[in-house]
């Protein structure tokens, strides 16, 4: 289990502009994989573009009382970047005039933020349709003072959506670390009481789904059953959908492929899996994803790459939603994690 | 260097046997791949069943990509390892089976 992000450890992987460099390097500048870029041409789909904007996702920091092996955003206790209220005023007026229909919170855990509270109370104000909170289920039995996050969700009718890599504990506490999973039971025991997940309940309750290691998901139709099936019959949990999303090669999960030897059986896995009708539809053509420091990215992936977006405007001050329609996406190599067989994003494959 | 039989890296040329005989070649892999498709039996089913089979032929391309499949389907390790037993049960119940065979003749040549 590791102890410290690769930010803490001063890790060569910390540095965004260094896993780019990997990721155009090796297997993909001798010519043995095509680049993203190439490959995406030999079906006319480059330059990848943004059409309407439906989804803005806020990262509100990347501290976290978790510290997950495959963790793409390097989160962890020892980090310290959280989202400030001047930023957080920037991005209610944003929410205010957007036509986004979906509003998704992030992190690390987005609930450590000290302010996160009084933000999900003032962006509830402006009616979006599907208010997202990500959170890591163990952050509700971590301390007393978020025991009452449940509550606090329902009265603000805000759609959880929490990550379960498997619905053993043995599996769970090696990717999430030890205890993991009977905290994360208990978490969701505590939702379904006050109705998250039940079957008729409109509290949503999804879970996401990442394989523990060097392997891509399965279908997911068939892991949401496998899921549901188990954790009903263990432990009498409910919820609505479960996402199976692919480990996209960047931050811990790459320092991960490169440390266990795995890095390039998996760009083979990912290059062999790549669907070309998957590439319409991923997350960035629809998504905004904004940092805890407000600038802008395609999606929370790039944000991580520090790529900003290819649009005059790049922080959330000189937000336009015009000037970012059409604007070209910055992809790299790690886009195949989103092409992928049936295709995957934060919001799951498609179905 | 060392010389080897197998090279992990050939599983990923695998699909090249078709460049050899392109019509023999396609309908293997047509063949095979109608194999694994959701059935009377499941995928997962079948997965297991494959990995039972890769260890009885101790095939090692076999036991990487059926290990991976597995692991792909949430399969864990305690369901692949009682797969392998049965295939050795099996493949060691045919040794033994053959026993009978032993006796049989034993008792026959025997006054
Ligand atoms: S809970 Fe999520 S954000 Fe926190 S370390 Fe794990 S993967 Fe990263
Ligand atoms: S990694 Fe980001 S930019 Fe690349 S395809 Fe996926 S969502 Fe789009």
């Amino acid at each position: 289990m590791i102890k410290q992000s690769l930010h803490k450890r001063e890790s060569i992987l910390s540095k965004a502009e260094k896993q780019l460099e990997y990721l155009s390097n090796g297997v993909f500048k001798n010519g043995d994989l095509p680049s993203f870029k190439q490959k995406i041409s030999e079906t006319s789909q480059f330059p990848m573009r943004a059409k309407k904007l439906e989804i803005l996702q806020l990262n509100l920091g990347y501290m976290c009382n978790q510290l997950c092996e495959h963790c793409h955003v390097d989160a962890g206790p020892d980090r310290k970047e959280i989202m400030t209220r001047e930023t957080m005023l920037q991005c209610l007026k944003v929410i205010e005039k957007t036509g986004a229909h979906t509003l998704d919170l992030t992190g690390g855990a987005p609930e450590m933020n000290p302010n996160f509270r009084w933000f999900v109370e003032e962006a509830s104000k402006a009616g979006i349709k599907d208010f997202i909170v990500r959170s890591n289920l163990t952050i509700i039995r971590a301390n007393k003072k978020y025991n009452d996050l449940p509550m606090f969700f329902k009265k603000h009718n805000v759609h959880v959506v929490s990550s379960m890599p498997h619905w053993t504990k043995g599996k769970t506490d090696k990717q999430r670390g030890d205890g993991v999973f009977d905290q994360s039971i208990k978490a969701l025991q505590d939702l379904n009481a006050i109705g998250y997940g039940m079957p008729e309940s409109d509290l949503r309750l999804d879970l996401v789904h990442n394989p523990s290691g060097a392997f891509l998901p399965s279908d997911q139709l068939s892991l949401e059953n496998e899921f549901k099936k188990s954790l009903l019959a263990d432990f009498n949990i409910h919820f609505h959908n479960l996402f199976a999303i692919t480990n996209l090669p960047i931050s811990r999960f790459l320092d991960y492929l490169i440390v266990s030897d795995n890095y390039e059986d998996y760009m083979y896995a990912l290059v062999d899996a790549f669907n070309p009708a998957a590439v319409a539809n991923v997350m960035c053509t629809n998504t905004l994803s904004v940092s805890w420091d407000g600038w802008m990215y395609d999606c929370d992936f790039n944000q991580m790459l520090e790529l900003k977006v290819n649009s005059k405007a790049k922080h959330i001050k000189d937000f336009n939603e015009e000037t970012l329609r059409d604007r070209e996406i910055v992809i790299s190599q790690h886009c195949y994690g989103c092409t992928a067989g049936a295709g995957s994003s934060c919001q799951g494959s498609f179905s | 260097m060392s010389k080897t039989y197998y090279n992990p890296d050939d599983l990923r040329k695998f699909s090249k046997i078709t460049e050899w005989s392109e019509e023999l070649g396609e309908k293997f892999f047509d063949y095979y791949g109608k194999v694994f498709e959701e059935g009377a039996l499941t995928a997962r089913e079948k997965s297991l069943i494959a990995l039972a089979v890769s260890h009885v032929v101790k095939c090692p391309y076999c036991i990487d990509a059926y290990t991976k499949d597995g692991l792909q389907r949430g399969i864990n390790k305690e369901e692949m390892m009682e797969a392998v037993h049965v295939g050795a049960a099996i493949e060691s119940g045919a040794t033994l089976v053959h026993g009978v065979q032993m006796m049989n003749k034993y008792e026959k040549l025997s006054m």
